[in-house]
Order: C-alpha cells, then structure tokens, then sequence
C-alpha cells in the first residue's frame, strides 16, 4: 500500500497523488503568472509616457488581451485549484482526490489549452485583440482569423474548471474524516465547497457563449449580429452571468485562506466562524443576481438599472461582514507578522480599499462617469492582486513548509512582501486618479493629463515584477537548501495538516483521524 | 537603520525625480488632474455630488475598520508580551455590523435612484442629435436639420510618434466638433455602423454605448458655452484610442449662424458633384481623402496589414472601374471594409478610387468622376 513516486517523468504524466497533481498545478500557475505579468509589462512600458514609442495599436491590444486572458484563466484559477488539490484533502483527513484519475486528466489539458491560445500570437493576423471580455461583434465578424483557436482553449479550459470542481465537491462531501461535520470543516474548504459550485453553475455558460461565437462566425448564425436578427447585449449579458460570479470564484478561496492565516498569526481562533459560513453563501447567491452592473451604460430600460444597482450595493454587505470578522478576530490576540501573516494583513486592508471603490461603481449614475476608466482597472486591480494574488503568496509562504518540509528565510519573504506592498500601490492608487480624470481603459496613448499617475504606474509595475522575481528565488532556494521545518511548522497552527510530518509524506491519512 | 531609510527615500524619490524632469517638457497644466470634473450640465453636477457623497461615506469606514485594525495591531502584538483573549463569537456584534452597512446602502440609494430617474429623463427636447460610432470616428446628423458630417481625430501621426512637439489638446482633437447651442435641452440618438463603441463627455456626464442595429437614447443641457472633450469608452478595435469627441457649445444666434454655414457648405459639395475634374485635381483630393479614411487599414504605403487588412496594391484596384465602385461604395458585408458610399461625397469617393488606381505603382492611369460615382448609386 504505501508506495512512493514513479522514477522520472512518468511519475508527473501518470501521477494520480494530489500533492503532485496540486504541485503541478501552482508550478503551471507561476509560469503563466510571469507570462501574463511580462504582457502587462509591455503595456506599461507603452503607457509610460503619451506617444506611441514600443509597439504598434493593434498589438497593443493583444498584450492587453492576453495579460487578462492568461492572468485569470492562466494564473489566479489554477493556482487555487492547486492548492485545493494540496491542502484538502490533507484538511479533512482523506487520503486523496475523490476521483484521481480525472484529476490528473484536468490538469494535463491545461498546458494544452494555454499552448494553443499563446501560439495565436503567431498566426496571421495576430492573436486576440477584443479585450479579455470578448465583446461581439469586436470578437465574431470583427476579430482575427485566430479566434477560433481562443474559442477552442476557452472550452478546453472550462472543461478543466468543471472536473476539478467536481472532484473537489466529490471529495469534501464523502471523503471527510470521521467527526469532521461540515459546520467543523475550515473556511478554506467551505469557501471551495461553494467555488466550486459556482464554476459548475457558470462554466458551462462561458462554454455556451463562445460555442455562439463559434456559431456566427462559421456557421452563418446570427447571435449577436443585429442585421440578422440577433443582439450583440446579449453576448454582454450571457458573458457577465458568467463573469460576475468568476470574480467570486477568484475570491472566495481567498478568504478561505486569509481566514486560516490570521488565527495562526493572532493566536485567537476565527471570530464569527457560523456567520463567515453564511456570509460566503450569500455573496455566491447574490452573484448571480449583479451581472448587469457591468452593463450600467448598454442601455438598459430604467428598471433592469435600478434592480442592479440594488443588488450590487447589498453584496457589499456579506463582504464587509467578512472584513469586521478578520479585524475582529485580530483583535485583542497575541499577534507576531511572520511572512504569511504580512501578505494576510496586506490582503485585508487593500481588499477592502477595492470593495470600498465597488461600493462607488455600484452607484449607477456614477458608474455613467467611471465605467469603462482606470478607476475600473484600478478597482478589479486592488481586488485581484492584493486579493485573489496576495492570498496565494500568502498560502504558498504558509505551507511551503509542510509541501517541502523546509522553512523559508523570513528576511527574503518580508522584503518581498514590502517591495511588493509598494510596487503594488504606486502601480495601482494613481489609476483612481487618473480614470476619475477621464482616462478610459483599453487606450495605447493618452493626453498628457494622463501622464503622471501613468508614468508612477509603470514605475510601479516594473518594481512590483521584480518583486515577483524575489518570490521564485525564495521558493526554489527554500525546496533546495531552506533549514528543516518541525510538523507544527507555526507556535499556533490549528487543523489536521499540521498533525502529520513536515514534509507531508507521499500517502497521507491512509487511515482516516478520528476528529475531536 | 540609516541606510535602509536612505534606500527607501531614494527609492520613493526617483519616480519624482523622473517626473519632475518630464514635467520641465509639459508645457501643459492639469498634470495631476485627480478627480472627476464637476462638469456643465445638471445631471453631470448630479453625478459628482453622488460620487463625493460616496466617496465620504467609503473615507469614513475605512478610517473606523482600518483605525481598530492598526490599534490592534500596535497594541496586541505578542512581542509586547500581551496574552490573547480567547472570545470568537458574538452574534449582537454580527448583527451591528450588517445592520449598519445596510443603513448607509440605504442612505446612499434614495439620491441614487432619484439621479438615475434624472438621466432617463430625455423627453422634450428642443434638438435631435444621431450620434453614429464608426471604427474609428463618429458621425453627427442633426436630424432636424438636413446636417450630417464625420468628425475625425486631427492630431497630426508625427506628433503621435514624436517626431514633433505635443500640441495642447493632443488626442482630444477633430477636424469638425460637434456644435451645440447653450442652455437647450439637446437628445442624443446613439448608433454604431460596425462594432461597439462608446460616447463619453465626462463634462456633459454622458456615457453611452452604441450598439450596432440599435439605437440609444441621452441627453444634456449645457448651461456654460465653450469646448468640452471626451473619447470613445468602449474597446472597438485597433484606433479605440484614436476616435476623440469634441463638442463645442456656442449661444444660440452663433449656433444658428453655424448652421446656416454648415448648410450652405453641403450645397457646394452637392454642387461638385454635376463638375468634371482634372487626374491632377482628382488625384491629390483622393490622396487627402485616402490619409483621413483608408490609411488606418490600407496603411500610406497601399500595403494593408498582412491577415488583417488587404493590400490595395494590384487587386481590384487595377480591376474594372465597376468593382472597385462597388468595394468602395457599398463596402465588403461581414468584414471590416464598410459602405463608404454614405460615409463620403461623390467627389471623394471619385477622387479617393482615382488615386488607389493610380498611385503605390497601379499605373492604370484611368479616373472616375464625381458623376459616374452618382450613377453607379443610382443603378445599384
Ligand atoms: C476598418 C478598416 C478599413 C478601412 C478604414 C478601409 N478599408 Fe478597405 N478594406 C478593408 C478590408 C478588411 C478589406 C478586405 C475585404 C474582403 O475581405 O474582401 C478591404 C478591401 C478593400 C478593397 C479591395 C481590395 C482588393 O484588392 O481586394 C478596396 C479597393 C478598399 N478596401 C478600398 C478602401 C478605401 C478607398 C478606403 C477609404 C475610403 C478603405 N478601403 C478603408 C478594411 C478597411
Ligand atoms: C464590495 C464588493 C464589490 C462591488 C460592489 C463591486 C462592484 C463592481 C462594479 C459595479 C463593477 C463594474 C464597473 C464598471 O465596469 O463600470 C465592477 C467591476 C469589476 N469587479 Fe467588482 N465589485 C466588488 C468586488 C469585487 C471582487 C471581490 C472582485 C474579484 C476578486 C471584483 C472584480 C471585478 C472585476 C474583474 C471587474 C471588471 C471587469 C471588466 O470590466 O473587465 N469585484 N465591480
Ligand atoms: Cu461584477
Ligand atoms: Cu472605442
């Protein structure tokens, strides 16, 4: 029974062991997260200073494209799946993924898809140039021969998203250890129940709206193409009942997260455990019903405007539960700022500087002036990076240690963290400003009452890259030659995966633990 | 310590100091322009004191959420030897923080709902305005009127790539604005010819797509005469970041006196259509009309854009006179290449195909006149 890995590149090809396949999984994140982040390079380089100086409009467009493309399909979602695949099952005391043959068979397709969509760069024509949103008809009559291999990675990527929530829904209700009830189970794998039943619920939905793009350009329907009876809002519809509850699948692992770090670090338990629980749930149903507030300028009858607005303004309240909880559960703790707790502390306060500005795009007639801006750009940045992004650095410093067994060098990881906190904000806060001015999003060359907060941001975002860099120098020295860590790993760590040794052995919780 | 908060300072300074000597070449105020502009309209004026309400309400929670956090943070560290409660639960606690959110929402909604009531509100109005998103310009036709133009971004290419000083306004430039009179109650009617674009004064608190095959509705009432600027908001290919709007707001007696100019100038252009032109006359026309029109695609050396936009180099520009009449006026269903036949004058479509017949090397030395252009519409 207790085997260890296959020698050599079969053990990778053929592993069914989840601390591979997650392994895999936050490796293939990290190569995409530096790709899409060299794109988002080019694009401040342009954006420097007004003028057209490095790349031409068109290919403009395409970085932009890409970087949104691969940094959300490519990097943040992969890199949670990966850490569900480590840390679940490991949580709850199973032995593996409920289904590990699959599992191995959604990661694999992945490097697939993200081959076919990088390789459309190349072809005539050039590759996706619509913006990551794909509005038709800029991406069906009006888009590069090369669409139709974005619409194929699409699909290819949602079929991965769908069998790794299925696994992970498969594995949280049947392979929990004996007196893990669900109302025991830690956030992070409450917040990845419920992911994962929102990508189940939208994937298929971003799967049909491209298979409609696919339609109207091959096959002579007319979907979105008004002089064949069709309507290009509805693309905008059917994308955002998809995209809007996406936001949420990058975020709601995140708090799962941030939720297991702060009691660590503030030697405290998690206040308000139940009502966090809730508070999840009711931001993943109340994301089906904002959509259109993506869509506040399209035109829509009075009414359909006001619904959105309504139902935007009350997510902020779940949200804003979960932020009082953290503070709360900091408070009056005992608390130390190793690396982890530094990104989680970071986390907090600059998610809730993003949720503070969608508070204000929720605001219908204001968003008529900010829709479509940097303050947008600005407001998805503050809740992405130091969100979704600094939650995974934050996790991957948290338990390093137990995947590798070895401690990383805490000097290192504070100097990332702040070098990051700075590039972070010099990139990001002058986007508010500049888009509250007039910059709209999307545009290769500005006026130059653009060009201050523009010429700060790309300061930012070089030294926010560099900062990237310091990260994969610390984690690959830490696997190579960290010094040993104990399997308690922290003073105050709580939950199962800190009950078996560092590093985790290949077969964990063969034999279920009895919990409490 | 000292060195390290040397670094720092340097390291906080330098994009400063970059800036600063950028600065020193920015003949131009308004650098740091922070905020949205309170604008000239009553629903623009609406919109900003929604936006500063707002934007109080999110400085005031985040100074109490983020004051008790950093107060713990000083206070409960473990280094200063403080032992940790052990409290996790409080359900009166939850309750007052959802409670009080929801208030605020509440507060903030009424305005917001009246405000949106306001910017429905586009009846009765004293002028009809279509607005036509083109890739990559916008088209005006007052409706009432009998006027219709194009309104092209004029910011010369050497100032783009910089080979010659920025201008004031650069980017934020046409060759015709669109003119409006003061204190009217002004309906704009928004359309697109190809794909999405948007129409965004941030003066006027006007921002609305245009959707090919439908038609939006807004409106303004400009109470300060004088020129406001804003650019097309919605990704809508290549130049999305090249299509700005300028509207000028003139009194009234300038505004009709501008009209009567702008109908008097049609006739002429009709007028040109009954002339017969020299190749010369026609030739270095079609080259002006071709720059403003075609080289986004076709690019100035006639080469296109390989994958994207055709070459005009032999092809159908050295085919029948037809063919390329009907390329040119009636556009390529399906593909970027639009009817040009509504978009420009018989003249400048004549001029504009005798200098593609003739220029990059296609020495087919034929030309076509305003009058065959007129036919070959009436026919087809
Ligand atoms: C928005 C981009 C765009 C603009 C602007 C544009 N074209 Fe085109 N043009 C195209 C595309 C794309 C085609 C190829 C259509 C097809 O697939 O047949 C084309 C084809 C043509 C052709 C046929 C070429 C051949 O040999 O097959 C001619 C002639 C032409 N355009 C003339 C013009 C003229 C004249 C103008 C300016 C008044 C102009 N175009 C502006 C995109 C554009
Ligand atoms: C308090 C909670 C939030 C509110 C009220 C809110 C509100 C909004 C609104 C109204 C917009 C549309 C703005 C526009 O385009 O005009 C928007 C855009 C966006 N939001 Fe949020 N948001 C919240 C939290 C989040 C979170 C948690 C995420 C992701 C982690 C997120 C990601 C995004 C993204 C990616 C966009 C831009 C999409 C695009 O146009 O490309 N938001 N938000
Ligand atoms: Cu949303
Ligand atoms: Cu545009």
């Amino acid at each position: 029974m207790a085997h260890g890995p296959a020698k050599g590149i079969s053990r990778w090809l053929f592993t069914t062991n989840h601390k591979d396949i997650g392994s895999m999984y936050l490796w293939f994140s990290f190569a995409m997260f530096l790709v899409g982040g060299l794109f988002a390079l080019v694009v401040r380089a342009e954006l420097f200073e007004p003028g057209m100086q490095i790349v031409d409009p068109n290919f403009f467009n395409q970085m932009t494209t890409m970087h949104g493309l691969i940094m959300v399909f490519g990097a943040i979602m992969p890199a949670f799946v990966g850490l569900a695949n480590w840390m679940l099952p490991m949580m709850i005391g199973a032995p593996d993924m409920a289904l590990p043959r699959m599992n191995n068979w959604s990661f694999w397709i992945l490097p697939f898809a993200f081959f076919m969509l990088l390789s459309t760069l190349f072809m005539e024509g050039g590759g996706p140039n619509f913006g990551w949103t794909f509005y038709a008809p800029l991406s069906t009559t009006f888009a590069p021969p090369s669409v139709t291999f974005f619409i194929f990675s699409v699909h290819i990527m949602g079929i991965s998203s769908i069998m790794g929530a299925i696994n992970i829904i498969a594995t949280i209700l049947n392979m929990r250890a004996p007196g893990m009830t669900l109302m025991k189970m830690p956030l992070f794998v409450w917040t990845w129940l419920i992911t994962a039943y929102l990508l189940i619920a939208v994937m298929p939905v971003l799967a049909g709206v491209v298979t409609m793009m696919l339609m109207d350009i091959h096959f002579g329907t007319s979907f979105f193409d008004a002089a064949g009876g069709g309507d290009p809002v509805l693309f905008q519809h059917i994308f955002w009942f998809f995209g809007h509850p996406e936001v949420y699948i990058m975020i709601l692992p995140a708090f799962g997260i941030v939720s297991a770090i702060i009691p660590t670090f503030a030697r405290k338990p998690l206040f308000g455990y139940s009502s966090m629980v809730y508070a999840t749930a009711s931001i993943a149903f109340l994301s089906f019903i904002v959509w259109a507030h993506h869509m506040f300028t399209v035109g829509m009858p009075i009414a359909g405007e006001l619904f959105f607005m309504y139902a935007t303004m009350l997510i902020a309240v779940p949200t804003g539960v979960k932020v009082f909880n953290w503070v709360a559960t900091m408070f009056k703790g005992a608390m130390t700022f190793e690396t982890p707790m530094l990104f989680a502390i970071g986390f907090v306060v600059l998610f809730t500087i993003g949720g503070l500005s969608g508070l204000m795009l929720a605001i219908a007639p204001a968003d008529f002036q900010y829709h479509d801006t940097y303050f947008v750009v600005a407001h998805f940045h503050y809740v992405l990076v130091p969100g979704a992004l600094f939650s995974i650095i934050a996790a991957v410093y948290y338990w390093l240690p137990k995947w590798s067994g070895r401690m990383y060098s805490e000097i290192l990881g504070k100097t990332h963290f702040w070098v990051a906190f700075v590039g972070l904000n010099l990139t990001f806060f002058p986007m508010h400003f500049a888009g509250l001015a007039g910059m709209p999003r999307r545009i290769p060359d500005y006026h130059m009452m653009f060009a201050n907060w523009n010429m700060i941001s790309s300061v930012g975002a070089f030294l926010f890259a560099g900062a990237q860099l310091l990260f994969l120098y610390i984690i690959v020295t830490t696997i190579i030659k960290g010094r040993k860590a104990t399997d308690r790993v922290w003073e105050n760590s709580e939950g199962l995966e800190w009950t078996v040794p560092s590093p985790a052995p290949y077969h964990t919780f063969s034999t279920p633990p009895e919990v409490k | 310590m000292l060195m390290k908060a040397k670094r720092l300072t340097a390291l906080l300074l330098a994009p400063v100091v970059l800036m600063m000597s950028h600065q020193a070449l920015a003949e131009e105020g308004g650098r740091w322009s922070y905020n949205m502009p309170e604008g000239v309209t009553p629903v623009s004026q609406t919109i900003y004191g929604l936006h500063m309400q707002m934007f109080w309400w999110c400085v005031a929670i985040a100074v109490v959420v983020f004051g008790i956090m950093f107060y713990s943070m000083i206070r409960h560290r473990k280094s200063r030897g403080v032992k940790p409660a052990n409290f996790h639960e409080s359900t009166t606690l939850e309750i007052i923080w959802t409670a009080i959110p929801l208030v605020i929402l509440i507060i903030m909604a009424i305005p917001a709902t009246k405000g949106l009531i306001q910017i429905y509100d586009a009846e009765e109005a004293e002028l009809d305005i279509m607005v036509t998103g083109y890739q990559w310009r916008w088209r005006y036709d007052y409706l009432d009127d009998d006027v219709s133009f194009f309104s092209n971004l004029s910011t010369p290419r050497e100032q783009i790539q910089g080979l010659e000083p920025k201008g004031p306004h650069y980017l934020l430039e046409v060759d015709e604005p669109l003119v409006i009179p003061v204190d009217t109650k002004v309906r704009f009617l928004l359309t697109a010819a190809d794909v999405i674009h948007s129409w965004w004064v941030p003066d006027l608190g006007v921002k609305k797509d245009t959707i090919p095959g439908f038609i939006n509705e807004s409106w303004a009432l400009v109470t300060e005469p004088g020129t406001y600027r804003g650019q097309c908001a919605e990704l809508c290919g290549r130049d999305h970041g090249f299509m700005p709007i300028v509207v000028e707001v003139l009194p009234k007696e300038e505004y009709e006196e501008w009209l009567a100019a702008k109908r008097e100038e049609a006739e002429a252009i009709r007028a040109l259509t009954e002339q017969t032109f020299t190749f010369d006359e026609l030739y270095d026309r079609g080259r002006d009309v071709y720059n403003r029109w075609c080289v986004a695609c076709h690019q100035g050396d006639g080469q296109g854009v390989p994958g994207t936009f055709p070459g005009l180099i032999g092809g159908i520009s050295v085919g029948p006179v037809e063919g390329h009449l009907d390329v040119v006026v009636n556009g390529v269903r399906g593909t970027t290449m639009q009817a040009f036949g509504s978009q420009l004058s018989e003249v400048d479509i004549a001029a504009v195909i005798t200098y593609e017949r003739n220029a990059w090397g296609n020495n087919m030395g034929d030309m076509v006149q305003p009058i065959d252009v007129f036919n070959f519409k009436q026919d087809n």
